[in-house]
């Protein structure tokens, strides 16, 4: 007879060989940069594919989170209003927008976009890859997928996640004084000297840190759930899907240790 | 006598549990053509996996030039990759890259050749297989012959010695399959390239072999050349390659319990 315990130890052994898988691909990827970016041959290819990565990962990103951002800024100065007007520091939504963006907002929410929009495109990409046999003609030519598929995405989505949360930071905030200024009847000037009294270096820098490693995460686990694909066209939507899903918990969870982490150490 | 160039020494596999080969031994001579038969799932595509060094036989081994594919190192592997050239069954073309990139991605990642060089290399690959006005297309603006004359031109972008071919000749009608029959025989005459070739279409194969060895559910039947399996008296083989009605193949077929499975009712 089994003990009730046993499905939950082979969940947490599930996790525990799912997390080491992708600390295994992580460990590949980096140890791919060198022949993958330096090397003399196939450097080209290489650079070439960076460059595509990052575009199509990042830049095409930047309208939907410039919209979200803004959106969010708008809607915490709204929902903030009230109760500070009580104290009579209607002002101070300018305080609560910029440590919240430029800290926890901005990133997270960029990188939930990012998971959308880039996750589930990689995933599924890599996983259509496995299906019509073009990751095994790729080890047949003797190219690595680590070094010519996965070192490219999870750099360029790194990167440009790094980016994406500056560009979200600035939006999130002028929706915020777009509101302030229209809405809430404070001085533009007022919410800007405020804003930029409120926030220090290491606020703007924890919150890059983050984005940084979000972007690594979103990128790691499509890569490998993109390669892991068997069953078709059926495993590929499986795919996408454990993608998004898994991607979005993972980044709320690493958030909430980060957030632990700089609390506990004062940062 | 030509030397083997590949051995297949008393090779099992298997997956998830169900035995796919068992006991499997050939040599591959040099500069031969040489055509695996078998009905589907007789076990002919891992064979020719296991000899490409894509999967690691459960037992048994696969030795290429006298080195074992299990024991070398992932240098050597990848060497050996280089020296071989693979048409996939669906010619597995990078969907992302022209016709002209797919063949030449094998010379950008293995050789310091500059770009202009290689464009001629390519638009020579591409006229031996005849697709040399179609190089700036992309695979899904290709039929299904031509997927798969382009896939050859990826696989001897790099002159291999040795080019592994999965059904070739599948799913193309006659006179396409014609011309890539005689593609391999050209190749193989006029390069020298020793070639090993997956298939279930008897004339592609009676074309294009010099011996031809039949496997039937994982286990080897016969090796002999193409005039002996024509003129064989063993009924596999006879209903194998005459494709008749009355044989051990459909007796076997008859004797898979298909009236027990329905009375007993369920799924």
């Amino acid at each position: 007879m089994t003990s009730p315990l046993t499905p939950i130890f082979r969940a947490v052994a599930a996790t525990v060989a799912f997390i080491g898988e992708l600390g295994l691909l992580l460990m590949d990827a980096a140890a791919a940069v060198g022949p993958g970016l330096l090397r003399r041959r196939g450097r080209r290819v290489g650079w070439i594919n960076l460059w595509a990565q990052m575009v199509r990962v990042g830049v095409r990103a930047v309208p939907i989170v410039c919209l979200v951002l803004f959106c969010i800024g708008a809607i915490l100065a709204l929902q903030m209003a009230p109760p500070l007007r009580e104290f009579g520091k209607v002002a101070a939504v300018a305080d609560v927008i910029a440590v919240s963006i430029f800290r926890e907002i901005g990133p997270l929410v960029s990188a939930i976009v990012l998971t959308g929009f880039a996750g589930a495109s990689i995933a599924a990409e890599l996983g259509t890859m496995v299906v019509s046999e073009e990751i095994e003609a790729m080890e047949s030519l003797a190219i690595p997928p680590t070094r010519f598929l996965v070192l490219p995405r999870v750099l360029a989505t790194t990167v440009m996640m790094i980016c994406l949360a500056v560009v979200g930071d600035l939006l999130g905030s002028i929706g915020g004084l777009v509101v302030s200024a229209t809405i809430l009847g404070i001085d533009p000037e007022l919410y800007v000297s405020r804003t930029f009294d409120m926030l220090k270096l290491k606020d703007f820098l924890t919150g890059l840190v983050k984005a940084g490693v979000f972007g690594c995460i979103i990128s790691l686990l499509a890569c490998h759930l993109g390669l892991r694909v068997s069953g078709g066209a059926q495993g590929v939507g499986v795919a996408t899907t454990r993608t998004v899903v898994l991607t979005i918990v993972a980044l709320i969870f690493v958030d909430l240790l980060f957030t632990a982490a700089f609390y506990f150490v004062n940062l | 006598m030509a030397k083997p160039v590949i051995q297949v020494q008393d090779v099992c596999k298997a997956f998830d549990g169900r035995s796919v080969l068992e006991g499997v031994c050939l040599e591959v001579l040099e500069g031969e053509t040489l055509v695996i038969l078998g009905g589907s799932g007789s076990g002919k595509s891992t064979l020719l996996r296991l000899m490409m060094g894509n999967l690691r036989p459960d037992s048994g081994q696969v030795r290429v030039l006298n080195k074992s594919l299990g024991d070398i190192s992932a240098q050597e592997l990848a060497d050996y990759r280089k020296s071989i050239g693979v048409l996939f069954q669906s010619g597995a073309l990078f969907n992302s890259m022209s016709v002209a990139d797919n063949v030449a991605l094998p010379l950008r990642e293995h050789t310091d050749l500059p770009e202009d060089t290689l464009a001629i290399m390519v638009k020579i690959k591409l006229e031996l297989v005849g697709l040399r006005e179609h190089a700036a297309k992309m695979p899904a603006q290709l039929s299904g012959g031509m997927k798969k004359r382009a896939g050859l031109a990826r696989a001897i972008a790099l002159d291999p010695s040795i080019l592994f071919y999965d059904e070739p000749s599948a799913g193309l009608d006659p006179y396409t399959s014609a011309e890539i029959d005689q593609l391999i025989i050209d190749l193989n005459r006029k390069l020298g390239v020793t070639s090993v070739v997956v298939t279930h279409e008897m004339d592609s194969a009676f074309r294009i072999a010099h011996r031809m060895v039949l496997l039937d559910r994982g286990r080897f039947v016969v090796c002999a050349t193409p005039e002996e399996i024509r003129n064989s008296t063993d009924p596999l083989v006879r209903q194998f390659v005459y494709g008749l009605l009355d044989g051990p193949l459909t007796q076997r077929r008859r004797a898979g319990g298909y009236e027990v499975d329905l009375l007993s009712g369920g799924t």
